[in-house]
């Protein structure tokens, strides 16, 4: 397990070559949250500077738990939580920062899609043109503008999702939380989705994403908070926590010309664990239990044999392959 | 002006919210399929009463002295003890309760909208809601009452005590509104099924004119029955377990104390809504 990684996004300098203040974080200080005598999350210590952060985890993991503690829509039974130093308490400071899309199916009976976006930026206290304009803006972001003019009752699952993701970011939050944004949508849509995330997180917002699907996460999280029964197991950068998990060899794909030269020459190696050539008779898949001194005999034995290297890239660094190291087949990912 | 210069001035921000919310909730509150039991409720005496006029004929074999009397009886336990009460406890009640039925109390939880103002604005569109039903329902339950008087009533209405004491009801009621509202906002925010504390309500309410002195004033019937322009209602029969036997309180002393009342309600609502948690599962 890895402590809290550093912001990925480094603060930048001030004109005088000063640094300015530290990127502003969320902040989970001690936290646990019980249902009665059901566990919820547990003595949850996190700080979460800006980029894509995704939560992975089971079922009852505690991933929703902490979305709903980051938001202030429960609180915690012990600790406390800040968002850019804003006690979650107090929504009437916080959600002029954040945003939250959940897993709740449900919206407010009779309104179409552009008038559950207005109406609502209108509670926040916006003014008309501002509203509308902002509205226009998200729905045009989530590519429902056709559609704003039908009612929400009438729409798809994979619109429904849409209508209130637009609904999370139409005041241009600087903390997104979402959870499992990507459920009923289809490939194209989860694409522009995604996309959207990785803009956000560009922007150097803070990007939170609980999703089962870890093949997406992978491709879009700067770090991973992974949960199991309520217990942060691991978090930080994926290449990070992989690395930290020693009791699993690490599996290195090296595509040669000569793989079987290769293995031979690797299995002299206390370290190396497996050898397999790969079907296609053009690489090796490699298990070691010391990535850094394959690397250095890989370059030994490229200059000794004249092997002809197209690439060498771990195969298990993936959000998935350390889940089912860290938590087992109980995980149940997919 | 943008959303944050108007950020920076607390009132501005609380009313442009209060009216947004407002619009929201009007159209739930004043229009729903759930509620055709309190279009019954305000429909019912307006419909008896207007059968009355249409069926008496001149006199009808009574006084307009009599249908007077008749309509305060209506009032005190019809309107006052049972219609405002059941139709305020469906509509107050419902403001939290029925989003979170609905699952869609998280879109207002995450707005930055402070929760004491999400109360507030609620309780008005309950309000408003009520006010119109049941203050039209008696105005109009009066006016078909003795319709049939013809211009003997419009005489007694306009140049007699008529209009007084239209007034006073439409007043009565109003604030039972305000007082049962109040009550049931507070029952909504605090317990998951507001039938058993509206039962508990219903039953302190009812007790009231054996209750001692100073627990009376702990209650809305209290207040409301000081205000009614005609006193007494007949007390013999099967209405009599009903009737309320309480000093009268002076006008100057009764709304206020009302309004005291019910303001202390709903700011402890607003101060429970603080601590509202979004927990649909349970």
């Amino acid at each position: 397990m890895t402590p809290s990684q550093p912001p990925s996004h480094q603060p930048p300098a001030t004109s005088h070559g000063e640094r300015s203040e530290p990127t502003p974080r969320i902040v989970f200080d001690n936290v646990s949250r019980f249902y009665g005598e059901v566990l919820g999350v547990n003595r949850v210590n996190l700080s979460i500077g800006s980029g894509i952060t995704s939560l992975v985890g089971p079922n009852g993991s505690g991933k929703t738990t902490l979305m709903n503690l980051m938001t202030g829509l429960i609180r915690p039974s012990r600790g406390t939580i800040t968002v850019l130093g804003i006690p979650s308490g107090r929504p009437e400071e916080l959600f002029r920062k954040m945003g939250y899309c959940t897993q709740f199916d449900a919206f407010p009976k009779g309104l179409t899609g552009y008038q559950f976006i207005y109406s609502f930026l209108l509670v926040h206290g916006m003014i008309e043109s501002e509203a509308a304009k902002l509205t226009d803006e998200a729905l045009q972001r989530v590519s429902m503008t056709e559609a704003a003019d039908r009612p929400v009752a009438a729409y798809s699952k994979g619109m429904r999702q849409r209508i209130k993701l637009a609904q999370a970011i139409a005041h241009r939050p600087t903390v997104l939380v979402l959870d499992e944004p990507l459920n009923g949508l289809d490939p194209m849509a989860r694409a522009e989705t995604i996309a959207v995330f990785k803009q956000w997180g560009e922007e150097g917002r803070h990007v939170i994403v609980s999703s089962h699907i870890l093949h997406e996460v992978d491709r879009i999280s700067d770090q991973v908070i992974l949960l199991s029964h309520g217990y942060v197991v691991a978090e930080g950068q994926i290449q990070g926590v992989r690395s930290e998990v020693k009791d699993q060899p690490m599996q290195i794909l090296v595509r040669c010309d000569k793989p079987g030269l290769l293995a031979s020459r690797l299995f002299e190696q206390d370290h190396v664990v497996e050898a397999k050539v790969n079907e296609d008779g053009r690489g090796l898949l490699v298990r070691t239990r010391d990535a850094d001194s394959l690397y250095l005999l890989l370059n030994r034995i490229v200059l000794d044999n004249g092997l002809e290297v197209e690439a060498v890239a771990p195969a298990d660094d993936d959000v998935n392959s350390v889940y089912q190291y860290l938590i087992g087949a109980e995980g149940g990912t997919t | 002006m943008t959303w944050s210069q108007i950020a920076t001035q607390p009132w501005m921000l609380w009313r442009r919210q209060v009216a947004a919310i407002l619009r929201l909730e009007l159209k739930k509150s004043l229009f729903s399929k759930r509620a055709w039991w309190i279009y019954i409720l305000t429909v019912g005496p307006v419909v008896i009463t207007g059968m009355h006029s249409l069926f008496s004929g001149g006199s009808g074999g009574h006084t307009m002295g009599e249908d007077n009397m008749i309509f305060a009886g209506i009032f005190q336990v019809y309107f006052l003890r049972l219609g405002i009460f059941f139709g305020c406890l469906g509509i107050f009640s419902n403001l939290f309760r029925a989003e979170v039925l609905e699952r869609t109390l998280h879109y207002y939880f995450m707005s930055p909208v402070r929760r004491e103002v999400l109360a507030v604005s609620k309780y008005l569109a309950g309000l408003i809601a009520a006010i119109t039903y049941f203050v039209g329902s008696v105005v109009l339950s009066y006016l078909f009452m003795c319709a049939h008087w013809g211009p003997v009533f419009q005489q007694y209405l306009f140049h007699g005590p008529g209009l007084h004491q239209l007034g006073w009801y439409a007043l009565t009621a109003a604030l039972a509104c305000v007082g049962y509202g109040s009550v049931f906002l507070l029952t909504g925010v605090l317990y998951r099924n507001p039938m058993i504390p509206a039962a508990a309500v219903f039953v302190w309410e009812n007790l009231n004119p054996f209750l001692p002195s100073l627990l009376k004033k702990f209650s809305i019937i209290f207040y409301l029955k000081s205000l009614c322009p005609v006193g007494e209602i007949p007390t013999d029969g099967p209405l009599a377990i009903l009737a309320t036997m309480t000093e009268p309180t002076p006008a100057w002393l009764a709304i206020p104390g009302l309004l005291l009342v019910s303001a202390l309600i709903l700011a402890y609502a607003a101060a429970k809504a603080r601590k509202l948690e979004v927990s649909y599962s349970d």
